[in-house]
């Protein structure tokens, strides 16, 4: 019998932790990717990544950002999980600093962290204002190392599009599309690991690369795995207006001393630097006189939105405001933030450190995600040791990352998502090891089952192939982000979210009358969005569902007529199990026996 | 004034073997667009400026704020990345798209890149730690020592610079700038020195520095404004000293 190979779908932090894990232990690994890994949406990451490791003698601990986290996410997330996260991040930091990561310096060359948002601690390891990239390089490059040694083999330009289980519901595979020769092909694995982002695009216009589809979740989702807390989305306060994406100002503009504020007259139409100090409104320090402008991102796209939406006083009369960065010395903005304010200059041709920024929140993140279990210790951590740890419900199917909704509850900190993907990678690839020792009967995957779902996917194509219907799948796309960003974003409303779904249904029904655009057989682009926009809608009824039938508010999630948490009802997980008609949901208990719940105030 | 439309000559391309073509099309302007944001309106409205029915113009693109390096192609014949190409900055003619030349065609704009990343494995462009696990802190760098490799740190393998050197090219084995320079970046972390010497000698034979024409092109080209030729300079002296020990035995 040959040595058991794992698929990893999924190049961007948490997929290459997970591999590099795997590869490390001499298990081989199928890395999948629609993009060479390089170039994952995990590059954009600005800001940071937490860990508790207190060098500025503030008495910061892994206890204090464990507890920060969890009410931060009002609760929501299991805490076990999340502990285990928290203690392991200094460790995470140590070792990205051991593979060459170029984060910011101490002049005594230690390594300096800054505050970012939800906390009073400067918590957050930083390398310029380009994180993300430089984490997902140094992994990146350790991959290649195990690349050369041949025990990682990579499939870039290839996009997962189902799994493959056996009779007894096992994940003994996955198909996926060669996006050249546009050729399904199956490939038989003793386990694979969900590893593929965040949905954004479902939302249009969002923070996130446009390769965001949420498709491949979705589409475990609708081949049995079940989907957590979907409705939590996170809108991020500052991003700059765009027609193509609303690309991020990173939070750390604020750690760094950005102020947000308005003109107090509406449709004072005076340059910024003109308005003098007193007829400013600095909303979010006066409101907010402990955390200023650093509360928690729910709150300040709720305020934000409610300046412009309730009160009418955006900038211009839009739906903007300035995020001030002019007072900051320039030095400090240059050394600190220079590849994000570069962005901002870039793009629309304003100098951030004479201008204020004009910004506005946008779809940034998703907490909720592929459902996943853990199995905790006594004293509450994570025995890593388990094979359940990362483990969808589909046995043989694991999931780590943003495409999973474990760590954030129901809103996620700055800078500790790169933290959960990581730590996620190192939890799934001991999990799956466990796995692969207890299921050795499992044996190879029988050819029938490979051939059957090849077979499946091959017919699947051909028919999409050669539809010529009217319309069009990126403006139905773009009528689907539009509904979404509308009514299932900051502030959600029971009769709006009906809609919605109604809406849904109805986009549903027209792409089956959507044609493919081009009926070539090779590189076919729309040919591959059309099969993902099916997988976008089912997801997003589970986003939208899952926002109606939860009558509270928490985190990310509110609605003004239920504007209170609601924990005798409402502390629970959100399951959607998949069924043709409609997602089925069930409610779970969370495990909260680490820090009880309390009232989340940031004032 | 803002125009009213804009108009676009794109090479297209139907698979590695096919002959290339342009279609022009033409869009109604509107404020702030890129040229991304063009490629997106006709896919939408897949039609050409006669008004003919075609295919979605193929490309690639991702993080759409110039970080991940996908959609890079030539913009008026000069490389660079579509996503920040700024429609109001490129004049008032015709915007004319065409792939990068230094690579195998796939698709229309999107090109195979894939020597880049080969040739990363090549110069072994990774620190070789001794395992994932908690090994504790790693070593201390001086914040000037951390400013100098976070610039070669940046490099997205675009290929901008590749497609500007008179060097690299198919009659040369020449490996191209970003590789090399990636080489300076580990050649001077604590870690990474200790193996130093395994990557100068890949670059000191065949397709390494000595093929370098020093034309500098390179570095006007790099959107991250990589000091690429400053790190070819260093790595000479690196490559130099190394021959010299060889050449005395040791
Ligand atoms: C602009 C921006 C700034 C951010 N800043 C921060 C920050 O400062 N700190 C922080 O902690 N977090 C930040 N985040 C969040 C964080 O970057 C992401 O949550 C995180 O990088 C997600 O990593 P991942 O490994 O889960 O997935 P990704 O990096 O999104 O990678 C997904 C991978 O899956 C692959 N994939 C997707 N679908 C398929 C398919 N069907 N088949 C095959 N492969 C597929 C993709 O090719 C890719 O390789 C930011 C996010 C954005 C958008
Ligand atoms: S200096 Fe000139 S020859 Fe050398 S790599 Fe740069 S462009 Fe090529
Ligand atoms: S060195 Fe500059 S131009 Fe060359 S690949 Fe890297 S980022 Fe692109
Ligand atoms: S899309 Fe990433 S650089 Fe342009």
């Amino acid at each position: 019998m040959a040595a058991p190979r794992v698929a990893v779908v999924g190049g961007g932090l948490a997929g290459l932790m997970t591999t590099i894990k795997l590869a490390e232990a001499g298990v081989a690994v199928d890395l999948f990717s629609i993009v060479p890994v390089k170039r994952s949406n995990s590059v954009c990451a600005q800001g940071g990544i937490n860990g508790a490791v207190n060098v500025k003698g503030e008495n910061d601990s892994p206890e204090i950002h464990f507890a920060d986290t969890c009410r931060g996410g009002d609760f929501l997330a299991h805490q076990p999980p999340v502990k285990g996260m928290c203690y392991a991040a200094p460790g995470v930091i140590h070792l990205f600093d051991r593979m060459g990561v170029t984060f910011n310096r101490t002049p005594e060359g230690l390594l300096d962290f800054r505050r970012f948002g939800g906390t009073l601690h400067h918590r957050t390891a930083f390398a310029g204002a380009t994180t993300g990239q430089q984490l997902l390089y140094a992994l990146d490059e350790q991959v290649r190392r195990h690349e050369a040694a041949g025990v990682v083999k990579k499939y870039e330009g290839w996009e997962f599009v189902g799994l493959v289980r056996d009779d007894n519901g096992r994940c003994v595979g996955l198909t996926a599309l060669d996006l050249r020769s546009m050729k399904p092909c199956a490939f038989g694995v003793a386990a694979v690991v969900m590893a593929t982002g965040g949905p954004g695009l479902m939302f249009g216009r969002s923070t996130n690369s446009i390769i965001n589809s949420g498709s491949a979740a979705a589409a475990a989702y609708m081949d049995g795995a079940d989907y957590g807390n979907g409705e939590f989305i996170q809108i991020h306060p500052t991003a700059i207006p765009g027609m193509d994406k609303l690309r991020l100002m990173s939070e750390s503009a604020r750690g760094e001393g950005g102020r947000v504020w308005v003109p107090k007259r509406a449709g004072d139409d005076r340059a910024p630097a003109s308005i003098p100090d007193g007829e400013r409104w600095y909303f979010l320090e006066e409101k907010y006189p402990k955390y200023k402008n650093l509360v928690p991102r729910d709150v300040a796209s709720r305020e934000i939105h409610h300046v412009c939406v309730d009160l009418g006083l955006g900038v211009g009369g839009d739906m903007a405001v300035y995020l001030d960065l002019t007072h900051v010395p320039r030095e400090t903005l240059k050394r600190k933030l220079e590849g994000i304010l570069e962005i901002y200059e870039k793009f629309t041709g304003d100098d951030p450190t004479t201008t204020p920024m004009k910004i506005y929140p946008a779809v940034h993140y998703s907490m909720g995600g592929l459902w996943v279990d853990y199995e905790r210790t006594s004293d509450g951590f994570l025995n890593l040791a388990s094979s359940r740890n990362q483990a969808t419900n589909v046995p043989g199917l694991y999931a780590v990352g943003e495409c999973e909704y474990q760590y954030h509850g129901a809103n996620r900190l700055g800078a500790n998502s790169l933290l959960s993907c990581v730590y996620a990678g190192q939890v799934a690839g001991p999990a799956v090891l466990a796995c692969l020792g207890a299921s050795k009967a499992a044996g190879e995957t029988a050819a029938s089952l490979l051939e059957a779902s090849e077979r499946k996917w091959t017919e699947r194509f051909a028919e999409l192939g050669k539809r010529d219907g009217p319309e069009n799948p990126y403006r139905l796309a773009d009528e689907l982000g539009k509904v979404m960003l509308e009514n299932v974003t900051i502030v959600r409303d029971n009769n709006k979210l009906r809609e919605t779904d109604a809406k849904l249904l109805e986009l549903t029904e027209r792409w089956h009358k959507a044609g493919v655009l081009d009926q070539g057989t090779w590189a076919n682009a729309p040919l591959s969005f059309l099969n993902q926009l099916w997988n976008m809608l089912h997801l997003a009824r589970v986003v939208t569902l899952g926002a109606l039938t939860r009558d509270e508010s928490r985190g990310a999630h509110y609605k003004p007529e239920f504007p209170k948490r609601d924990d005798v009802n409402w502390l629970k997980t959100t399951v959607a199990t998949f069924t043709p008609e409609r997602p089925r949901l069930r409610y779970d208990s969370v495990d909260v026996s680490l820090y009880a719940p309390v009232e989340r105030r940031y004032d | 004034m803002a125009r009213k439309t804009i108009a676009l000559r794109i090479k297209r391309q139907d698979s590695p073997t096919s002959r290339s073509r342009w279609e022009e099309f033409s869009l109604p302007w509107q404020a702030n667009m890129n040229v991304v944001s063009c490629l997106m309106e006709i896919r939408k409205h897949p039609v050409t400026r006669d008004g003919h029915a075609t295919t979605p113009v193929h490309w690639e693109a991702s993080c759409l704020e110039e970080v991940c390096g996908s959609c890079t192609m030539l913009v008026n014949g000069k490389p660079r990345q579509s996503c920040t190409a700024l429609i109001d900055s490129l004049g008032d003619g015709p915007v004319t798209l065409e792939p990068l030349t230094k690579f195998p065609v796939v698709r229309d704009l999107q090109v195979d890149r894939s020597p880049m990343f080969d040739a990363l494995k090549r110069v072994k462009a990774w620190i070789p730690i001794d395992g994932s696990y908690d090994l504790g802190p790693g070593p201390r760098l001086s914040p000037a020592e951390q400013e100098v490799s976070y610039a070669f740190s940046r490099c997205m393998t675009c290929g901008c610079c590749m497609e500007v050197c008179p060097q690299y090219n198919d009659k040369s084995d020449f490996m191209g700038p970003a590789p090399i320079a990636q080489v300076r970046l580990f050649n001077s972390h604590p870690t990474g020195r200790m193996n130093a010497r395994e990557r100068l000698e890949e670059i000191m034979g065949k397709g390494g520095l000595v093929d370098c024409g020093n034309a500098q092109l390179c570095v006007e080209a790099c959107p991250k404004d990589i000091p690429l030729t400053e790190a070819f300079g260093e790595l000479g002296r690196q490559t130099t000293l190394l021959w010299l020990q060889q050449l005395f035995g040791r």
